[in-house]
């Protein structure tokens, strides 16, 4: 399916979507403000097909982090303001220098009735560790000296790091770190201490759990969750409009802004949930000059991107990572359009004339036609954006190493999980090439930092320093959409990928 | 030439013809830019990473191993295992034919009867009103792409008046058999005219001919001429139509399964292909062109009993 059939497809869908329920009445009625206990929740999100596995450690699409929330728990998770707190960790305390961490273990047990224990947390992370594997969570996790590291008793946990690190919760809190029954490897009836219980799976179709009456925070409202698959946009919407689904996973601004009104669905929207960007590589001509980037970031109009491709279902950004997040550098003023100075940048950069080409792809919705409206925004600037559109497929390793400049959308973790995955000159994702000793210095130091005021001051520095001459254009921030039944409560409006995303425990059907 | 000769030699034929689908596919998923690993790698393509999970896969050993151990499995029936899940490909395939199976044999089952009344009934009154109605409400149905009649379908009659489920997701099709209504409308709507035009044609061609002239001089009742005499003629060139329609509807209506959410072989394909899961696709072209193949011959040999000169 080629990418404009597709969106062609998409647009028509929603319109005549819109059409079919024109004239029903205005605010959401009927939504449930009570928890109420009971029912078969289902839940319609993309799928993988026969790629899709209930191994925690492998989950990599929204349904299989969804799936895996349900049935399995983490040492820590994100909060709303996307900080670690703590889960199946009670508490945890460092020593003085960060470098040795003791875990309290809840008193929790897996669904087949075995408490979780200390063997469990540290099997779980020597499988993640696995330097044969690929987990994901694997780098997240590298910092953790796993020889030094011992069980002191069964609820209690003490972890060597290689280095002093007080963002250690985050690493409990990173993305697949699941924790898993001592030598657990076969995940086809998987076992989990979460709130939910499995029940059966059809790959590429459906996945059924059942609540679990032990969970440690509490028994879930529902009695049972189904995950249904529907690739297509337009069908996860008609379904739920059907009342064959209760809640529809990512929805287009398009579809929100259809039904915002209506009284069919109700809409969810999680702000500050995708970074939407274009990344420029500063290792090569021409965004090693660094006048030239300042011009890309003054040429880019925000709020007119926001308002065409995200229709209005965002925020602008500022070029930094993270806004509402934790330690996010909100003094720092907001850079807006100014053509005459991104012209004389130009000029002074010797880039007058220069055809510079931008890479995207459908890889992330949207980002196709972020890519257009700026090459239009570049047009009298004295260069041309010309749009090149590749791979879907192998987009991001694509991106990687070839071009330089490329459309880039980027989910929520912590302000220092995306510096250490994306902006230090070991980092393996670090898309911009940005490699600045001085830079690297700031993280250790902030990283090494036990006070906590000490160490906002040091990331407001590094934000600072990226604000000026970093390779990210981060021109706005993506709510996250989803659509529900009207007799659904309890959906939170967290980011994605936060611990409250998607989390299906807190929902009920009134 | 007997037809058994004919059919074995078409076998023959068929088999050799199955392994070259198969080379051309692997050689061309091979052409794909990147592999498996990239693919599963997603947004997080750390080359580190990317290059553990390509040895973890297995993807790291040479092409032409990997094809030749998947070729000898094959000869044994044995498709092999999902590289990305490890999951028999065999039991991916099971799970996708079903679905596909049984909306391409509620398709033939009605699509057959329908264009064939709709053909002789144009026939048999040519020009009148009856054959203008249905040579524009056929022509009418062809002339619509089939996504469009599917969101349009969904959003009146599933969506607006919520007389049929909008989709089949995560249903059994076959213990909801209302979510198929709207599927098998959309599948109808183009080989319907495509065949009835054909049956239409050839009902006429058959008509006009010698032999039915001669059979009318010798006094045989009109019913007996036109459905013994110049119906099974009228149908030998249909019968083809018909084989390609099956080959379709069996090779995984893609976009119908999008719209309507039905886990069949096309989605299956999709997904595959995406993931750059080889095992997987491979599997598919075999069960593509092992269907091609037989359904192909069945048509011949179909013609072949209907009107013998055609198939000689």
């Amino acid at each position: 399916m080629n990418a404009i059939t597709r969106r062609g497809f998409l647009g028509l869908s929603a319109g005549l979507s819109a059409a079919a329920v024109a004239g029903c009445g205005s605010g959401p009625t009927g939504a449930a403000t009570t928890p109420k206990a009971g029912g078969r929740l289902r839940a319609a999100f993309a799928g993988g097909g026969a790629k899709e596995v209930l191994d925690p450690h492998l989950a990599n699409l929204f349904v299989e982090a969804a799936r895996s929330k349900a049935l399995f728990d983490k040492l820590a998770d994100l909060g709303p303001d996307v900080a670690a707190q703590p889960r199946l960790a009670e508490r945890w305390e460092p020593n003085a220098d960060l470098t040795r961490w003791r875990i309290t273990l809840r008193q929790a047990v897996f669904h087949d009735g075995r408490p979780v224990r200390a063997a469990d947390v540290l099997s779980s992370y020597a499988r993640i560790l696995d330097p044969a594997r690929g987990f994901r969570a694997k780098s997240s996790l590298s910092v953790i000296d796993l020889a030094n590291s011992r069980a002191v008793d069964d609820r209690t946990v003490e972890f060597a790091l290689t280095r002093p690190f007080v963002e250690f919760p985050n690493v409990l809190a990173a993305f697949g770190a699941y924790i898993v029954p001592e030598g657990a490897e076969d995940f086809s009836r998987p076992v989990g201490s979460g709130p939910f219980a499995f029940v059966s799976f059809e790959p590429g179709k459906s996945v059924l759990l059942k609540r679990n009456p032990d969970y440690w925070e509490g028994a879930a409202h529902l009695d049972e969750l189904q995950f249904v698959i529907a690739n297509e946009e337009s069908a996860r919407v008609n379904a739920l409009l059907g009342g064959q689904v209760d809640y529809a996973h990512d929805l287009t601004p398009t579809t929100a802004r259809a039904h915002a009104s209506g009284d069919r669905m109700t809409v969810v929207r999680s702000p500050n949930s995708a970074v939407q960007a274009f990344a420029m590589k500063l290792d090569r001509a021409p965004f090693d000059n660094r006048d030239l980037r300042e011009a890309m970031f003054l040429l880019a109009d925000r709020p007119q991107l926001v308002e065409s491709t995200l229709a209005g279902a965002g925020q602008v950004g500022n070029d930094l990572y993270g806004k509402g997040y934790q330690y996010y550098a909100d003094d720092i003023p907001q850079r807006v359009r100014d053509l005459d100075k991104a012209k004389h940048l130009i000029r002074k950069a010797g880039a007058e004339g220069m055809t510079i080409r931008l890479n995207t792809s459908t890889a992330a919705a949207g980002m196709v036609e972020a890519a257009t409206i700026f090459a239009d925004q570049a047009k009298g600037s004295g260069l041309t954006i010309e749009v090149v559109t590749g791979n879907k497929d192998t987009y991001w390793a694509d991106i990687l190493k070839d071009g330089v400049m490329s459309s880039f959308r980027s989910g929520a973790m912590p302000i220092e999980t995306h510096i250490a995955q994306r902006l230090l000159s070991t980092s393996g994702t670090n898309v911009t090439k940005w490699a600045r000793p001085g830079f690297d210095a700031l993280y250790e130091k902030a990283v090494s930092t036990a006070d906590a005021t000490a160490r906002a001051a040091v990331y407001g520095d590094m934000q600072r320093m990226l604000h000026a001459e970093g390779g990210y254009l981060m021109w706005g921030f993506a709510d996250w959409i989803v659509g529900t039944a009207t007799t659904v409560g309890g959906v939170s409006t967290a980011p994605a990928n936060t611990l409250d995303w998607a989390r299906f425990d807190k929902v009920w059907l009134g | 030439m007997s037809l058994s000769r004919y059919a074995l030699r078409r076998l023959l034929f068929g088999a050799v013809q199955v392994l070259a689908v198969v080379t051309a596919v692997f050689l061309m998923v091979h052409a794909l830019p990147g592999d498996a690993a990239v693919a599963l790698a997603g947004d997080d393509p750390d080359p580190d990473r990317v290059e553990v999970i390509r040895r973890a896969l297995g993807l790291d050993r040479p092409v032409l191993e990997r094809f030749g151990e998947w070729l000898w499995g094959l000869a044994r029936l044995d498709f092999g295992a999902s590289v990305v899940s490890g999951r028999p490909v065999a039991d991916t395939l099971v799970a996708a034919l079903g679905p596909t199976v049984v909306l391409a044999v509620l398709t033939l089952v009605l699509l057959v009867p329908l264009a064939v009344a709709a053909g002789v009934a144009g026939a048999l009154r040519e020009g009148g009103p009856l054959d203008r109605a249905l040579t524009s409400v056929t022509v009418g149905l062809h002339s619509i792409p089939e996504f469009a009649l599917a969101i349009v379908l969904v959003a009146v009659f599933g969506v607006g008046l919520g007389w049929l489920p909008p989709t089949a997701v995560g249903v059994d099709v076959l213990a909801e058999p209302a979510v198929l209504v709207l599927p098998l409308v959309v599948l109808l709507a183009r080989p319907l005219c495509s065949i009835s035009r054909l049956v239409r044609a050839g009902m006429l061609d058959a008509l006009a001919s010698d032999y039915v002239r001669h059979a009318r001089r010798l006094g045989v009742p009109p019913g007996r001429v036109r459905f013994a005499h110049a119906l099974p003629n009228a149908l030998a060139p249909a019968v083809q139509q018909v084989a390609r329609t099956t080959d379709w509807l069996l090779g995984g209506v893609i976009v119908v399964e999008a719209v309507f959410v039905i886990p069949g072989l096309g989605t299956v394909l999709v997904d595959a292909v995406a993931a750059r899961d080889l095992p997987v696709v491979q599997g598919l072209a075999v069960v593509f062109a092992v269907t091609t193949i037989a359904v192909n011959l069945l048509a011949d040999l179909v013609a072949f009993r209907l009107a013998p000169r055609a198939a000689a």
